[in-house]
């Protein structure tokens, strides 16, 4: 596994990134659970692509600088990395939940290095009468039986037993994650007006039973995105990286061999 | 030793088997559970009770802050103190405390503590705490920035209150063109602060800061960790130069006092128990909110804690029982011998030097409080009040 590991700074900021594959590359913006291996899904996407998968700061074991404090600061971190990383012709996003909130907040404010765009379960936006679960209110079980459709993915995740080392990256994401999203919860109320400013290829990926993000906000992402794609998974909670792994990748590389150029 | 006397002034009626469908008294269980005519007798006789505390011989009384929950029912404690200011003329009180983090503009705490203050000429103490994990869930306040907002409020209101307005603030958090309280706070250079606490490292060393010697008070916990934390504050006073007075040094406990150890702990099983496993039901992700404590005093907190209620600790099926809260000395419950020399124990290890009684808690009724506080008044605090 460490060859896909590959030294990344931006500024005098360490990113732990992983990397592996050929073709176009993809910048996939992780959501508030990080990223423990090159799963499945980063298998599939990178036999075509050049996938880029950084923990974000303050996650997994990148630095975790204080002057970011919110989302923005977040944002503007990434248009760093995208001058200093981008491919000459850029990226294509994939974000995942809190991943695709960051991707928007990105590209309302620069997507001069973005060629497309995949938003998955994305957090970011706030649909009036559709609340949200309260994942910061769920024990460890009910995170797990809201965010996991799969019974048997369930169930290997109940009785995972993390080392050491894995639990306190459990607590450092938690930690980052409440301070980016704790507040307005899991969204930006000035981020839905600006999304028009976004006009490269856009989709738009959910899973029918998401217990965090209900998939009514896959409709209203798609609608102010005026995205190309928007796709509903089966049997599917609020990850389809994890619980459709193969069906998420191929409905990403199809997307980007229709609309990205 | 000063002794001052409070109450949480929990909802006594709530239904305890109904209550057990939500998964916390805080935060999420519905307010169809309170009562407003049983609530309404509760405020009369919490504050005809803690009125009782100067004739009594008290030195003071305290109330403090909590919100949406049966546990505690001053979300503005500030109107408790100001009733218990008409009712009273000597004796301090304590509002133990304000929550600062969780308001947006710190001025209005330092102009309610000015009022008061001066209301009651200079009888206020005012306590500093950040407020439980479970009241980030309830005022949306971010935990992570916690420790931030409670410094910077905490900066803010005292150079309210000591140096002249106007000024301006410019902050991280709270940014105001104009600081100019009126009225000035009446105690001068302002009223003293205390700090309650659970005892985390860094509150100790802030607090016992030589800019501040704020008094700490150790509250809801077992006799180990009050000597731990006592001592620990003691150790950072002479690391920073100087001795902790015994004035610095306090805890809070629940008290019940009666002729013997089997009829107290007949006369207050219930009330102890309700309060522990009933009031206080927190599960770890209410009770420790993300960035609430800093994550080596959440490790360190997982790995010691013993003397809070269901939940996260020990389990949600593992009542504590009042024998095991006497054995952890959680709660003192016993004869006044029995008690004093409990306090004594830790008075000699610490040089403890105010005790804060709560002899009402959970459903305690008026009559058991009444003979509780009595008792404890006659048989108990002239000597502790003695011990120097």
């Amino acid at each position: 596994m460490t060859d896909i590991l590959k030294p990344c700074r931006v500024g005098n900021i360490n990113l732990n990134l992983r990397r592996q594959g050929q073709g176009r590359a993809i910048l996939f913006l992780h959501g508030a659970g990080g990223v423990s291996e090159w799963s499945p899904f980063f298998q599939e996407l990178s036999s075509n692509h050049d996938v880029w998968v950084p923990d974000h700061p303050g996650f997994g074991v990148s630095d975790n600088p204080p002057f970011i404090k919110n989302m923005s600061d977040l944002a503007m971190f990434y248009l760093d990395f995208l001058d200093e990383h981008a491919p000459p012709d850029g990226f294509d996003i994939v974000g995942h939940s809190i991943g695709g909130w960051l991707a928007a907040e990105i590209a309302t404010r620069n997507a001069r290095h973005i060629r497309s765009m995949s938003f998955i379960s994305s957090a970011g936006l706030r649909l009036e009468g559709c609340p949200m679960g309260d994942v910061f209110i769920w024990n460890a079980e009910e995170s797990i039986k809201n965010l996991i459709f799969d019974p048997v993915i369930q169930e290997k995740r109940l009785n995972a037993q993390p080392t050491l080392e894995e639990a306190e990256i459990l607590v450092r994401n938690k930690f980052t994650f409440a301070k980016l999203a704790w507040h307005p919860r899991l969204f930006n109320p000035d981020l839905k007006k600006w999304l028009h400013r976004i006009k490269v290829p856009t989709q738009v990926i959910w899973g029918e039973h998401d217990g965090l993000i209900p998939k009514e906000y896959a409709k209203m992402w798609a609608d102010a995105l005026h995205a190309q794609e928007c796709t509903v998974l089966k049997d599917c909670s609020h990850s389809p990286v994890s619980e459709k792994p193969v069906e998420t990748a191929q409905l990403i590389k199809n997307f980007l061999g229709k609309y990205s150029s | 030793m000063k002794v001052l006397n409070f109450t949480l002034m929990p909802y006594r009626a709530m239904d305890v088997p109904a209550s057990k469908a939500h998964r916390s008294a805080w935060v999420v269980l519905p307010n169809t559970f309170y009562d407003p005519e049983k609530g309404a007798h509760d405020y009369e006789s919490y504050i005809d009770l803690l009125a009782q505390s100067e004739p009594l011989g008290f030195d003071g009384v305290c109330v403090n802050e909590h919100h949406q929950t049966a546990y505690g029912l001053m979300p503005a404690p500030n109107l408790i103190a100001s009733a218990l200011i008409q009712r009273t003329k000597t004796i301090k009180i304590a509002v133990l405390g304000r929550a600062l983090p969780l308001v947006n503009n710190p001025i209005n705490i330092a102009e309610e503590f000015a009022m008061l203050d001066n209301m009651s000429r200079g009888r206020m103490i005012a306590g500093f705490v950040r407020g439980i994990g479970a009241e980030y869930h309830s005022t949306t306040v971010n935990p992570f920035y916690s420790h931030e907002r409670f410094h910077e409020a905490h900066d803010l209101i005292v150079k309210a209150w000591t140096q002249p307005g106007p000024f301006a603030w410019e902050g991280e958090h709270f940014n105001l063109n104009y600081v100019n309280l009126w009225p000035r706070v009446y105690q001068q250079p302002h009223p003293p602060i205390w700090i309650p606490s659970q005892g985390s490292i860094e509150t100790i060393e802030w607090a016992a800061d030589p800019s501040r010697k704020y008094p700490f008070l150790v509250t809801f916990s077992a006799r180990e960790a009050v000597i731990k934390n006592l001592l620990a504050y003691k150790d950072q006073t002479q690391k920073y130069g100087y001795e902790a007075q015994s004035s610095q040094l306090g805890w809070a406990a629940p008290v019940y006092v009666a002729d013997t150890v089997e009829k107290a702990m007949q006369e207050s099983r219930e009330a102890i128990e309700a309060l522990f496993n009933d009031y206080l039901t927190l599960p770890m992700e209410m009770l420790l909110p993300p960035g609430y404590t800093s994550i080596e005093s959440l490790k360190k907190i997982i790995a010691t804690k013993k003397a809070i209620g269901r939940g996260g600790f020990g389990g949600p099926n593992q009542r504590q029982t009042l024998e095991r809260l006497m054995e952890l000395g959680t709660v003192l419950v016993g004869t006044p011998e029995t008690i004093l020399n409990q306090i004594e124990q830790v008075k000699e290890k610490t040089n403890l030097g105010n005790f804060v009684s709560m002899l009402q808690f959970g459903t305690l009724s008026n009559e058991l409080t009444q003979r509780n506080q009595a008792r404890f008044a006659s048989d108990i605090m002239p000597k502790l009040q003695k011990m120097v």
